[in-house]
């Protein structure tokens, strides 16, 4: 027999209704409507916009979708005892769009000194998928801090990599950086196992 | 250079995989290169706390929090439990968000065309936060089962869904709660994306008659398990590890 610890409690599909639960001014609740969840409270810094869309493996829009992130703030500083650095957004139930307002993150250290680029952590959750997706958007305009970052040197391949850059939308007003997220298929997001 | 203390990996095999054709949903939602293992840093070992100053008195009781002319329809139940780690310490300040059915089985959502009515003195949308010694409770009434395009016509048994945070972002899970005694447990194709029966029967809820409340209220029990932080030896130790 091998030492037991107790089991983590499995995961569940979040199911096409998990806006009631966790967006429920989305599900058409009258409740709670003055939460901007899509808005981290991060102050400081330079603020951003990152919105895109989720694709699954025929290339159709994922409308259904709840994602969150978890950042640093510009200093490369997590919020501790508090959610400033969280942010919880849905996909458009026409359009598909996710959107996000944020600060950019700055640099934050691995687990040996060296600097991670800047980046943000990111889950979806939706009808389909059973447990969670958990990745990172990094920004294309970190380029010399991406090529030494520690996590995307371990991407196998130049495809693959670009998979978790965010780009930067030049014909945007405010800052902002499209990261589309493809579930299955040739351009298959990059997905972690934490 | 301090390395944080870290999670239990997760045991993919125990959680259902991505893809589980069973659940059609999951053939093309589901990612086909493979996860990509990570260590990890303090992107994902810190995590959102969320406080009680955020909470409503009536956040926790779905019987009363989107009552207009009256309380929800339906059987009155409490749910409660306790929320440990995998090394089962108790886990306080624990963020859970629960959503449901109504007690026929339709949901408050704009995209749930259901026949079953709906019920205007039920939303079905409810949260709290654990306390010290990891214990919560929620009010509500038990939902109703209901059709689902699969195989034509399934039947989810009744459930609950719930969200929960704890202090890392990598314990992040979302599940669902089933009920003692339900027949359709066996045959949700949901359900069965979990391979393991023990695993699926931390999902059941266990009626707990010590905990009813006399002339009001059945009571269900249901523990979560959120990941625990593993023992670290030639490291530095976690405070209180």
């Amino acid at each position: 027999m091998t030492v037991k610890t107790l089991k983590e409690t499995p995961s569940q599909t979040a199911g096409p209704y998990v806006h009631i639960g966790t967006v429920p001014a989305a599900a058409g609740l009258q409740v709670r409507t003055q939460e901007k969840l899509n808005i981290t409270g991060l102050k400081g810094g330079e603020a951003i916009v990152i919105e895109g869309c989720i694709r699954d493996g025929s290339g159709e829009l994922v409308r259904d979708a709840m994602l969150e992130i978890w950042q640093a703030d510009a200093k490369g500083r997590f919020d501790a005892g508090g959610h400033s650095g969280w942010a919880r957004a849905v996909t458009d139930f026409k359009t598909g769009l996710y959107r996000f307002e944020t600060v950019k993150p700055g640099p934050i250290q691995w687990r040996d000194g060296r600097p991670q680029a800047p980046h943000i952590t990111a889950v979806i959750f939706a009808r389909g998928i059973n447990i969670h997706l958990h990745t990172r958007i990094y920004f294309d305009d970190e380029s010399a801090a991406n090529e030494a970052d520690p996590v995307l040197k371990q991407v196998p391949g130049e495809a693959m990599r670009q998979t978790l850059i965010a780009r930067r939308d030049a014909a945007a007003k405010a800052t902002t950086y499209r990261f589309d997220i493809v579930l299955q298929g040739e351009d298959e997001t990059v997905f972690f196992d934490i | 250079m301090t390395t944080p203390p870290e999670l239990i990996r997760r045991d993919r095999a125990w959680h259902p995989p991505g893809y589980a054709p069973g659940y059609k949903s999951t053939i093309l939602r589901s990612p086909r290169r493979g996860l990509l293992g990570l260590e990890q840093s303090a992107s994902e070992l810190t995590g959102p706390v969320f406080g009680h100053s955020m909470l409503d008195d009536l956040d926790n009781d779905l019987i009363a929090n989107y009552a207009s002319d009256g309380e929800a329809i339906g059987e009155r139940i409490i749910v409660h439990g306790r929320v440990l780690d995998e090394n089962a310490r108790p886990q306080s300040g624990v963020l859970i968000e629960i959503w449901q059915a109504n007690a026929g089985g339709r949901y408050r959502h704009i995209n749930d065309g259901y026949m079953a009515p709906l019920d205007p003195n039920f939303g079905g949308c409810g949260r709290c936060i654990s306390d010290a010694d990891g214990n919560y409770f929620f009010r509500t009434i038990r939902p109703g089962p209901y059709p689902w395009r699969n195989n034509g016509s399934d039947w989810r048994p009744a459930h609950i869904h719930l969200s929960l945070f704890g202090t890392s972002f990598a314990q992040r899970l979302i599940t669902q709660l089933y009920f003692e005694g339900d027949p359709l447990i066996a045959l949700c194709p949901i359900v069965n994306t979990i391979a393991d029966p023990q695993a699926i029967d931390m999902l059941v809820a266990k009626l707990d008659m010590a905990n009813m409340v006399p002339f009001d209220c059945l009571t269900y029990r249901f523990d979560i398990v959120l990941r625990g932080w593993r023992q670290t030896f030639f490291e530095n130790k976690r405070e209180g590890n």
